[in-house]
């Protein structure tokens, strides 16, 4: 029975973790400037946890399979200084790894929550509702209309509730279910939710947070690639939540403006 | 002269019983219904969990035969819901409002009572050496609020719109704005909050029994330092219990307010849902988050602590060695309990809360895998040296160590901000969350019952199932949950009913291994069923130590009688650690023996 | 020619009589009432409906779909209008036996407005790779919602009483619907030339009401006479907002 146990804990460890080493499945190309740090700190945590994985499945493995009470008349070991390595292994190594990972992970989760975009960035009005999302951009005035959730009119794409005959802001607003944004540019979007929570997240830009009914969320990004990725919801919102998306896409210079043109129009 | 006042005698357990006229039971529902002995309270905690797990169980199957075949029709499923599964289609509402159900019965009905109010209450009085709890009365009530409260839930299944669909967290406004923000919304959201709210009543009701009865019924010489590890994590459980679900309780009735009174504690002004202008205004969706989470979490460790304490009493009696480090796991477990007050927002890092609060958090939350940490090292140092007995019993509890470390090594990543957002919200939680709760609470419940079956029901069960049932599961849940961190780390979302997105079409394959798995370790509990069924009847009978183990519920008969000990008042002389030593019956001593210990 | 008006006026009487519908002897002369539902000013400009969280339906619209809650054709006209006589009916019309089909496709309720009678069986069809939720906002009538996974069977609905209700999609924001249930055995709904026919309406005195979603009711007095032809136009004022 204990070996029994033990071949089939140390198989299960071996082939986890291999497969987690051999990235069959992995995290898709990264097109953040944000992205790599935390790439960087998922492998390291990978890299120190998955050593601990193993060495204690192993370890409980190799234990049982040895010490299987034989019926003879061996005495019992008590483990090696007894409880005191385990204590010191878990405090130091545990401990030290901790400090590490939170001294870094902080920055990195600083850059991308605490710290204030560039002046520069373009923003980008986003409404989330069961079960899509629309992105508005200031048009050529520069200006952002109100938001009057009472004139809210899916029926006639007026997902904002914007008043254009009476507010001269709102009448060059470009609503488009599809986030476009220019390449290498800061990106900030304003999140706010129409009805329920939701989330934004982009998991090539590394990129998640929630939408609060009664907040407006900034949050802020640099893409470097143009791509077309999808944007999908991932806070529970009502039946539709598994059809909630909107595609990113990242374009050129010149192809965003030649859209932003299109979309005046 | 007048005589000095004679010292006033300790009240000893047998006084404060007499005082509560605590009588032996006559007529059926006395004896085996409206009981208020702790025995038959504890295992008609264990039935209704039984008869939760199994309902969890089933729902787990139809969620997961959706997700694995999101087109296909279920035979008969049509007929039992035309509605939300047209043509034995399911319709994504209703694999949302089983979700909800799964969960919700699974963490609270199951591993709520299971390993704490079921095992918790038939174990404990007895390991203290009482004749019961200390207040049978409110043991009894909490056990049949517990009941109704999972009556009403089930309700909700009857109801014409069915059950809620907003997940066992119910997060504001989607459980707060009632019926328009989608099926299940209204009725079945307020069935929902009632049973828990109940619920939480129960388990108050129970967690003062647990904290007087350790307190003040323990038998001479049972010091605090003398109570077995698994009375000492009933204990802790009991204390995190206390706060959490008063926690709770008022959060539900807030929720309740809302839904039907007209207030605004979770729904801010300007909300439009389903086209409609919701008539609230100044309410904090957070706030629902904060409430619930300060609860939620500490109800995580209220599920495992447990299973802690059972893996660490069965683990040194089939070891035939004592528990490495015993203060240090006590230590442990109480540092535990303490520190789950302060992580809560690690559920939070991305919710809106203020991002500088995620750092606060998370220090906590890494710092707790510390404890957890050395208790598991110290059980697997336990087993070195050892000179074991591969009951199943014993190999649940391996088992236990096993997907703890699996279970525990993924919090690691999450408990990180900087990883959570991009790792929050898909199978990487849902592969964290099982493989502790899911499985390694479960191992807990299973090797409590086949260490406690014999005490229970004076039977032993089978041991050839019981293996059977052990490895196949052992294989099985591996086979579930572990390539669910596979499909997190490829960003595949939680809480979809279907992948349509482009980059989670290629999960599909991986989702039908889930699948069958989940189907085929399904099957296999139906041999742990009927071992229970069969052991009841045809098990050979249960002496009264079949296990050669230290504590007070080996020191009495299988089953106990009803005063737990017969009249005897045991008197305590060691600890509950005492295997690998001479003893006069073999190579343990008892804590009830009056041996003096060989060094 | 009278002859001819005679002999047609007789036909349709035959007709009428041999169709056996009904309580009541069959209308000697059925009459009906003809026109045209315009507007004049600027209606506002219909918008592109973006389907790209959709793609199976936004592949289906190579150019995309514009919104239709204003519908205008050529020389002004108004589609998706329900026009129906609204006082003046004798008694209560019966429900064709035949149901009414409403159709999920390319992401779209087909077609946009669909005007049925109480009582009457309606059909939704769910003819897309995706699932639908269609949610009828009915305030009068008892208000459902009803998910349809790709392949579902139609979903059998009817109401009782009679309501304009706003139609929605739960899981597709953009689409929106209409369905005009009617009271009245006479109504028709305009096409993209703004013309409606009530037919088969016995002599007398009506009001006739129009309904848009977006320009609103009118009403007026029409009388159907021995000849049985009359006629109701209406003309809505349209903002550009």
């Amino acid at each position: 029975m204990g070996k029994l146990f033990g071949a089939i804990v140390a198989v299960i460890a071996v082939i986890s973790a291999a497969i987690f080493v051999a990235r069959i499945w992995w995290l898709p190309a990264d097109v953040s400037v944000l992205g790599e740090g935390i790439d960087h700190q998922l492998t390291e945590t990978m890299v120190a946890s998955g050593v601990l994985f193993v060495a204690a499945q192993l370890a409980l493995a190799l234990f049982a399979w040895q010490y299987g009470d034989a019926g003879d008349a061996r005495p019992i070991k008590i483990f090696p200084g007894g409880a005191t390595p385990m204590v010191v292994i878990a405090t130091a190594l545990v401990g030290i790894e901790i400090l590490v990972l939170s001294f870094v992970g902080t920055r990195i989760w600083g850059n991308i929550f605490l710290t204030p975009p560039d002046p520069s960035a373009l923003t980008i009005d986003v409404q989330a509702e069961q079960f899509a999302y629309y992105f508005r951009y200031a048009g050529p005035d520069g200006k952002f209309g109100t938001v009057h959730p009472e004139l809210i009119d899916e029926g006639s794409s007026n997902f904002f509730g914007l008043d254009p005959a009476h507010d001269t802001a709102a009448r060059d607003d470009i609503i488009s279910a599809s986030l476009v944004v220019p390449v290498n540019r800061p990106i900030l979007l304003r999140l706010h939710s129409k009805d329920m929570g939701h989330s934004f997240f982009v998991p090539e830009l590394r990129l998640q947070q929630d939408f609060v009914p009664g907040l407006v969320i900034p949050i802020h990004f640099t893409a470097t690639d143009t791509v077309k990725k999808e944007i999908v919801c991932t806070q529970l919102c009502g039946l539709g939540h598994f059809n909630m998306r909107a595609y990113l896409e990242v374009k050129t210079e010149p192809e965003f403006e030649d859209w932003l043109k299109q979309q005046s129009q | 002269m007048p005589e000095a006042p004679a010292p006033a005698r300790r009240r000893e357990t047998s006084d404060r019983l007499a005082e509560l006229k605590h009588q032996p039971p006559t007529g059926f529902l006395r004896t085996h219904v409206f009981s208020l002995d702790h025995k038959v309270i504890g295992k008609q905690y264990l039935d209704l969990g039984l008869v939760a797990v199994v309902t969890g169980m089933v729902l787990s199957w139809l969620m997961r035969f959706h997700l694995g075949y999101p087109t296909a029709a279920l035979p008969g499923l049509g007929a039992v819901a035309p509605n939300r599964a047209p043509g034995g289609v399911m319709t994504p509402e209703f694999y949302l409002q089983l979700m909800t159900m799964h969960g919700t019965i699974m963490v609270f009905f199951v591993l709520t009572t299971a390993p704490f109010a079921g095992f918790g209450n038939y174990v404990l009085p007895i390991q203290v050496g009482a004749e019961d709890m200390a207040f049978p009365r409110f043991n009894m009530m909490s056990f049949w609020v517990t009941c109704v409260a999972f009556l009403v839930l089930v309700a909700a299944f009857f109801v014409p719109d069915g059950p809620p669909l907003s997940g066992w967290t119910a997060y504001a406004p989607l459980s707060a704005v009632g019926k328009d923000a989608g099926p299940g919304q209204g009725t079945g959201q307020t069935l929902w909050a009632i049973s828990i709210a109940l619920f939480c009543v129960g388990q108050l009701l129970g967690s003062l029994n647990f904290i007087a009865t350790t307190l003040d019924l323990r038998t001479k010489g049972m010091t605090l330092a003398r109570l077995p590890f698994c009375t000492w994590a009933w204990f802790v459980t009991s204390v995190i219990g206390l706060i959490a679900f008063s926690v709770l309780l008022p959060a539900c009735v807030l929720l309740v307010l809302d839904r039907v009174a007209g207030t605004s504690f979770f729904i801010p002004a300007g909300l439009v849902v389903s086209d409609r202008l919701q008539p609230h205004s100044g309410g904090s969706p957070l706030l629902w988050q904060h409430l619930f989470w300060f609860f939620g979490h500490p109800e995580v460790y209220i599920a495992i602590l447990p299973g802690f304490g059972i893996i660490s009493h069965i683990l040194p009696a089939f070891a035939r060695k004592p528990l490495l480090g015993p203060k240090v796991v006590i230590g442990c477990m109480v540092a535990i309990g303490f520190l789950s007050y302060t992580v809560w927002g690690h559920h939070m890092f991305l919710s809106g809360m203020n991002p500088t609060s995620a750092t606060l958090f998370s220090v906590p939350t890494l710092i707790i895998t510390i404890p957890a940490t050395i208790v598991t090292l110290l059980w697997i140092g336990t087993v070195y040296g050892a000179r074991f007995r591969f009951t199943t019993a014993a190999l649940f509890c391996l088992g236990f160590v096993s997907v703890f470390v699996s279970g525990g090594i993924s919090g690691f990543f999450l408990a990180q901000p900087s990883i959570d957002t991009y790792l929050h919200g898909t199978y990487f939680v849902v592969a964290h969350f099982h493989f502790v709760m899911g499985v390694a609470a479960m191992f807990g419940i299973f090797a409590g019952t086949y260490f406690w079956f014999p005490k229970m029901y004076g039977r032993m069960m089978n041991e050839t199932i019981g293996k059977i049932h052990f490895f196949l599961t052992l294989i099985g849940v591996y086979c579930i949950f572990m390539p669910m961190h596979y499909l997190g780390l490829v960003a595949n979302v939680r809480r979809y009913s279907a992948f349509t997105d482009e980059y989670m079409k290629s999960s599909l394959p991986l989702h039908r291994f889930i699948t069958i798995a989940a189907l085929c370790t399904g099957a296999v509990q139906l041999l742990f069923l009927y071992n229970l069924v069969w052991s009841r009847f045809k098990g050979a009978k249960a002496p009264e130590n079949p296990w050669e183990a230290t504590s007070l519920e080996w020191s009495t008969t299988s089953p106990p009688p009803f005063d737990n000990f017969g009249g005897r008042h045991l008197t305590v002389a060691h600890g509950p650690n005492e295997y690998g030593v001479k003893g006069a019956a073999g190579d343990y001593v008892m804590q009830a023996s009056s041996e003096t210990e060989v060094a | 020619m009278r002859t001819k008006q005679l002999s047609s006026l007789a036909l349709v009487a035959l007709a009428a009589a041999t169709t056996g519908a009904v309580s009541g002897p069959a209308p000697i002369m059925a009459g009906s009432i003809t026109g045209t539902v315009t507007f004049t000013g600027t209606p506002p400009k219909m918008r592109p409906i973006d389907m790209a969280k959709e793609p199976t339906c936004a592949s289906q619209h190579p150019t995309p779909v514009m919104t239709e809650n204003v519908v205008t054709g050529p020389g002004n006209s108004v589609e998706y209008a329900v026009v129906y006589i609204s006082a003046g009916d004798a008694g209560a019309s019966p429900a064709p036996s035949t149901p009414v089909r409403y159709d999920q496709k390319g992401c779209q309720y087909v077609p946009h407005v669909l005007a049925f009678q109480t009582g009457q069986q309606l059909e939704v069809y769910n003819d897309d790779q995706t699932s639908h939720n269609i949610h009828p906002l009915a305030t009068v009538n008892p208000e459902w919602n009803k998910s349809q996974p790709p392949g579902a069977p139609p979903i059998q609905a009817s109401y009782t009483k009679p309501e304009f209700i706003a139609v929605k999609c739960n899981i597709h924001p953009w689409m929106h619907g209409y369905f005009a249930v009617m009271g009245t055995a006479h109504f028709a709904t305009t096409a993209n030339d703004g013309k409606f026919t009530i037919s088969d309406v016995p002599p007398g005195k009506y009001t006739v009401t129009v309904w848009h979603e977006k320009f609103g009711t009118a009403s007026q007095e029409v009388t159907v006479g021995a000849t049985g032809a009359a006629t109701a136009n209406f003309v809505y004022k349209a903002l550009p907002y």
